[in-house]
């Protein structure tokens, strides 16, 4: 039969080369501006990193050298301070819905709200988080541009917790009740354990969400030339300095705005790969 | 018939899921340091039976028991299920060791997992004790340290079986406790049923007659959540009373 028709053979055999060619280029469309960052911040940025870079404070506006050691520790801080708030209070809100709340009503609505915040846009999370806490304290701090960031953390760890500890076999439930172990006791040392490597997964995707948002911190963590670990204080943070000093009319700070670039980028890259090495793990233990 | 000492003993009992009835009206002694075999065709209400006994069936949303039950004199339905479900211990269908312990935690799960703290040699001997009752001490001695989902099904299944003895229960339930296993672990499990009932009361739901003739003493056969036929598994097999239990004896339906 191949042989009856060898044009049209040929013609259809070229055509589907032709297609799958095709496709292989589309799909690397959303793998290239990816790269093309990385380039860009690698060629731009590059010749800012040095030991002094990292272990620096800023230099005075206007003139040249200086390092952003306090935006780096400030990030770390903040986001840290963050999870602290965020955490806790996402995982007791997973465990209410996968295991207490289910199909209710009430665990509905917190689903759908969870959502809805999840939606929100970040300079509107920035706004609230001043409102609630800048305003009051009377000045800004790192402390409210963490509850700005735990906010934006908690709806994804709230719906990632839900769903790890929804996938938790009732086989595991049955055998701790089994066993006289009261419902509440069974949660938290059967189920919760039992998803724990998925429930990390999520607190890293949602860290890596929001070690780079600047929206929300313009207004409350502020910035600060100088380092201090005191959250009441205002702090910097790598978004700030990306921010401050791309606007700025220093050439020299736009060089290092470049180099700060590529600390932030490669520590969400690195969260990611790590998100995503727990999640094989996961998938292997299936 | 008349069982001396029962251990159950249950009267007019009813299960429900919602509006359905899946338990109808059963009224029975079960007696002690005996294998119990419950058998009958699928969806005859085995499985509830037997999670009345430990208070398990209360747990599905919408389910409910009326009737009374008496663990030798004590009305379980008036107890707190947790201490009857210290006395109750199960086994089910799929192993079911927790993924997240080792083989020596999975054994002190029942302790572990209330908090109660043991001295390391008391631990210790439980574990041993525990595991040797089961029959699995010799295959895992060397690596009890080592996750317990690593093991094979049978041992997985005499794992359980183990975390379930080492509370010390009067009774043990056990669900299709060898349906997910090989012939040859399935033997091992038999033979085990039949040592154990030295110390500890058996009820096992089984849908395989000759595993109930080989390991068991009295015959429980459930017919549409009816208890059609209660008594010696010799007689039930030779001479049933009931023409329903003859046929699926003879495989008419199952
Ligand atoms: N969770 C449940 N909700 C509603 N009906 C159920 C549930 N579990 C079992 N049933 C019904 O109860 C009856 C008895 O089921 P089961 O005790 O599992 O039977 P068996 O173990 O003998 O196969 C069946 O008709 C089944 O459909
Ligand atoms: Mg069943």
């Amino acid at each position: 039969m191949n042989h009856a028709y060898p044009a049209r053979e040929r013609w259809r055999r070229f055509k589907n080369r032709f297609i799958l060619a095709a496709i292989t280029v589309l799909a690397l469309i959303p793998a290239l501006p990816l790269f093309l960052i990385l380039f860009q911040l690698f060629h731009k940025g590059i010749s800012s990193l040095s030991l002094d870079f990292f272990i620096h404070l800023p230099a005075p506006p206007g003139e040249s050298g200086g390092g952003i050691a306090n935006a780096i520790v400030g990030t770390f801080i903040i986001v840290g301070l963050a999870t602290l708030i965020g955490v806790p209070i996402s995982i007791l809100a997973g465990i209410y819905l996968s295991e207490y709340g289910k199909d209710t009503k009430f665990a509905e609505a917190v689903r759908v709200c969870a959502d809805v915040l999840q939606g929100v846009p970040s300079i509107v999370i920035g706004i609230v988080a001043y409102a609630w806490v800048v305003r009051p304290m009377g000045h800004f701090s790192a402390l409210s541009g963490s509850v700005a960031l735990a906010l934006m953390m908690i709806p994804v760890v709230v719906r990632t917790t839900e769903e790890v500890l929804r996938l938790v076999p009732d086989i595991l439930r049955e055998a701790s009740l089994a066993l006289g172990v009261p419902y509440w006791r069974t949660v938290l040392k059967v189920v919760l354990p039992t998803g724990m490597v998925g429930v990390t997964t999520g607190i890293l995707i949602a860290v890596a969400r929001i070690a780079g948002e600047t929206a929300p911190l313009l207004f409350t963590a502020f910035g600060n030339q100088f380092m201090t670990l005191n959250p009441l204080e205002p702090m910097n943070a790598l978004p700030l300095v990306i921010f401050n000093y791309a606007t700025s009319p220093y050439e020299d700070w736009w060089q290092q705005a470049w180099g700060a670039s590529i600390v932030l980028v490669l520590m969400v890259l690195g969260l990611n790969i790590l998100s995503r090495l727990l999640a094989r793990r996961i998938a292997g233990e299936r | 018939m008349k069982i001396k000492n029962p251990i159950f003993t249950t009267e007019d009992l009813c299960a429900y899921y919602g509006d359905f009835m899946a338990i109808k009206h059963v009224t029975v002694k079960i007696p002690e340091k005996q294998v119990t075999a419950v058998m009958g065709p699928s969806g005859c209400g085995k499985t509830t039976f037997i999670r009345c006994l430990n208070r398990l069936h209360e747990l599905t949303p919408g389910a409910r028991i009326t009737g009374k039950i008496f663990l030798r004199d004590q009305d379980i339905l008036q107890m707190d299920p947790i201490i009857v479900r210290r006395k109750v211990g199960m086994v089910f269908q799929r192993p079911n060791p927790f993924p997240t312990m080792t083989i020596y935690e999975n054994v002190l799960a029942g302790y572990k997992l209330l908090g109660i703290r043991l001295p390391k040699k008391e631990a210790d001997r439980i574990v041993e004790e525990a595991l040797k009752k089961a029959a699995l001490w010799d295959e895992v001695k060397d690596v009890l340290h080592r996750r317990g989902t690593f093991l094979s099904g049978g041992q997985q299944q005499r794992l359980c079986i183990a975390r379930a003895l080492a509370v010390k229960p009067e009774v043990l339930l056990m669900d299709e406790p060898t349906s997910a296993l090989d012939p040859k672990a399935t033997l091992q499990i038999e033979n085990l049923i039949v040592e154990l009932k030295q110390t500890v009361t058996i009820i096992i739901v089984t849908h395989n007659m000759p595993q109930a003739g080989r390991i068991s003493d009295y015959t429980a056969f459930f017919y549409l959540g009816e208890l059609i036929e209660f008594g010696p598994t010799a007689e039930v097999f030779t001479n049933p009373k009931d023409p329903r239990t003859e046929e699926y004896l003879t495989g008419k339906f199952s």
